[in-house]
């Protein structure tokens, strides 16, 4: 195991490492505790403590095959069975099948009188002999450091505990030895001198009156694990810590749209929605149906199949169903299916980390495509900004890690802008949606916009929306010179427009009769003219017929004179013809 | 402890066990047995017994009288049960630990 220890080797060797079995522990510490070394926990009465060290034997014997020794300084066996029987562990059962031995050590300075020269060998004998009667892989010392109050030879007792540790690493027992923490050295006795090898820090806070449970791994030789605080939930399962270890963003993409729920919105967005997988935030003041874009959301998700998860900080699941079913979307077949999950609880209830702690672990147990926390703004409330940015960003990223879109809503109390807590947050999220009252003539009607949407070319328009008994429903867009119309302005505007369009008709009429008055006047001067025309044509017809006449009378004189003369027939045509060429010569 | 116990026991005779528990034939158990049997010819002639248990061969016996250093000497009988760690090289402490006044 010396070669880890050694910086620039070229050939890594993972350490061996004996995996706790407890919920995100594990991933904190890539995989478990230093195997064969000693770890020290460190923490302050009701930090976790035994609790750990418990849950580490339990989980080795069921798990992992690997039978442990929990030696206790301070609480009984007994006690420690009755403890932990409420995580659901049955410490007789697993005595009895001889994967777990408990020994409890007592150590009590009243009937403990020191002469001389000691040493603790009678110690080294009993760890031993519980060790070698189970074959036991694992050891727990909690607290060794009772030895400190019932021993008064500080001087015997640090160097037996010194051998102790090597006795332990001799024995290839992955041990977990637990200390008190103290006010000026890590722990109040100094062990931290002694183990090198792990060092794991619990912390319980309380701020503001809200307690959070916090774990940091200190130290861990020739391995690579988590340096941050992570928060840990003491529940009816036992441990489980916020298992974030990484704050990469290396997590893959997708290019698959999901549905916003909102027909028009989809539009608004490319037409077809968010990305799958990613983080979305609709923001708005109070009262501008931030549940209710959720709720189509989770409905849409719903119907596609997706599995869900809908925490809600503010209303009871069945409140949510009821008020959801006031807009036309129902909530109740999804919940019967199995596909939605709504969890409820007050945002006061557990401090950010418990609640981003149960949170994850209910998303891991539930495995969902989709999750709508309503509203963040309440986790916000009850964290630092700077916590809440780091916790945010560890949640986020986990759900994007693992492909889930997420919806959050977001209270926000400034009309025009984002405070800048928001802002901070805000970096974090892939498509903002932003709703807003709009105040106008007397009235506040409802405005949104989508602020920003990464990857997509999004419309930039502000839209008005209603919340109607079919649901959300996004308005046609009237625009003026003053700005949007919204609620009666867009009527007004609409009448208006209305109203326009009908004077245009009138307009339109009006110069198509004036055309046909005009067409109807030049008709008639033309019928005029035409008449008139009629009139001559009928003279000069009357002329030209007069003229024939006396023509013909002329012809049949001739004829009658060519008669007399005896003429040829032919002849007397030629010389109608003749006579007609002379006479229209003479003439 | 009161006077009248210690004294209604030492002048009845009764009978002294004391165990001492030690891990193999180290110094410190061999120094620890010889101030013992000292001690005990002194002020407890002939109404005491001594048992020692080598946890090295006994190791299942630690539990029972909650040994977890060596040397240590408990005071089985007369009751109740008293516990002295150490080789007992001040044997003022041992008296006072036993319950044995000096001198009586």
């Amino acid at each position: 195991m010396q070669h880890t220890e050694q910086p620039g080797r070229s050939t890594r060797i993972e350490l061996p490492k004996s995996p706790t079995g407890i919920q995100g522990l594990d991933e904190v510490t890539t995989g478990g505790l230093p195997r064969g070394r000693t770890t020290l926990v460190v923490g302050r009465a009701g930090s976790g403590k035994t609790l750990l060290g418990m849950e580490f034997l339990v989980h080795g014997a069921l798990e992992f095959g690997e039978p442990g020794v929990f030696v206790s300084f301070e609480e009984t066996p007994g006690d420690l069975v009755q403890n932990v029987a409420s995580l659901g562990y049955d410490l007789t059962d697993l005595q009895e099948r001889n994967l777990l031995s408990i020994d409890h050590v007592e150590v009590s300075r009243n009937d403990i009188i020191e002469t001389g020269e000691f040493d603790l060998e009678a110690l080294f004998i009993r760890l031993g002999y519980a060790i070698d009667s189970i074959g036991a892989k694992r050891i727990v010392l909690d607290t060794i450091e009772s030895l400190f109050s019932g021993l008064a030879n500080t001087g015997i007792l640090r160097a037996e505990l010194r051998r102790l540790f090597f006795w332990l690493k001799d024995r290839g027992v992955t041990a977990v030895v637990t200390g008190e923490s103290g006010e000026v050295t890590m722990t109040r006795h100094g062990l931290e001198e002694y183990i090198s090898d792990c060092v794991i820090l619990l912390d319980h806070r309380v701020d503001d009156q809200i307690s959070t449970r916090r774990l940091r791994v200190v130290k861990y030789r020739g391995t690579v694990h988590g340096t941050n605080e992570y928060p840990f939930l003491i529940d009816e399962t036992g441990i489980s810590v916020l298992p974030i270890t990484s704050t990469g963003l290396s997590h893959s993409v997708s290019n698959e749209r999901v549905s916003s729920g909102v027909e028009r919105l989809d539009a608004m967005l490319e037409g077809e929605g968010f990305y799958r997988g990613s983080t979305i935030m609709i923001a708005g003041t109070p009262g501008t149906g931030k549940s209710t874009f959720g709720a189509h959301f989770l409905n849409a998700a719903c119907l596609r199949g997706d599995k869900c998860l809908y925490f809600s900080f503010e209303e009871s699941p069945d409140q949510i169903v009821r008020n959801m079913r006031s807009v036309g979307i129902d909530l109740a077949p999804h919940i019967e299916s199995g596909l939605l999950e709504i969890h409820s609880s007050r945002p006061t209830m557990y401090g950010l980390e418990m609640h981003l702690v149960m949170l994850l672990k209910e998303v891991r147990e539930t495995q969902p495509r989709v999750v709508v926390i309503d509203p963040l703004s309440d986790l916000i409330a009850i964290g630092t900004p700077r916590d809440v940015k780091v916790m945010l960003t560890r949640l986020i990223d986990y759900l994007k890690m693992n492909g889930i879109t997420t919806l959050f809503t977001h209270l926000i109390h400034t009309r025009e802008k984002m405070a800048p807590s928001d802002l901070a947050v805000s970096s974090l999220i892939d498509t903002l949606i932003q709703l807003q009252d709009v105040e106008s003539a007397g009235e506040r009607n409802r405005g949104l916009y989508v602020l920003k949407s990464r990857g997509m070319g999004h419309s930039n328009q502000i839209r008005e929306y209603l919340i109607t008994g079919d649901g959300i429903e996004l308005a046609d867009v009237y625009v003026g010179p003053a700005g949007m119309f919204m609620g009666t302005a867009r009527l007004v505007q609409e009448a208006r427009e209305r109203l326009e369009a009908e004077a245009r008709r009138e307009e339109i009429a009006s110069r198509q009769r004036e055309l046909e008055r005009e067409r109807t006047a030049v008709e008639a001067r033309i019928a005029a003219l035409q008449s008139e025309f009629a009139e001559q044509e009928e003279t000069v017809r009357r002329l030209i017929a007069a003229e024939s006449r006396r023509q013909s009378t002329i012809d049949a004189e001739t004829r009658a004179i060519g008669k007399l003369r005896k003429a040829d027939a032919s002849d007397d045509v030629k010389m109608v013809r003749a006579t007609r060429g002379e006479a229209g010569e003479e003439r | 402890m009161t006077d009248t116990e210690k004294t209604a026991g030492e002048e009845n005779g009764e009978e002294w066990i004391l165990r001492l528990y030690v891990a193999g034939q180290t110094p410190k158990s061999l120094a620890a047995f010889a101030n013992l049997k000292r001690i005990c010819e002194e002020h407890l002639a002939g109404r005491y017994r001594i048992e020692v248990i080598d946890l090295l061969e006994h190791p299942q016996l630690a539990r029972g009288d909650q040994i977890f250093a060596v040397p240590t000497l408990v005071r089985r009988l007369p009751q109740p049960l008293r516990k002295i760690i150490g080789d007992l090289s001040n044997t003022e402490k041992v008296l006072v630990g036993l319950d044995m006044r000096p001198g009586s």
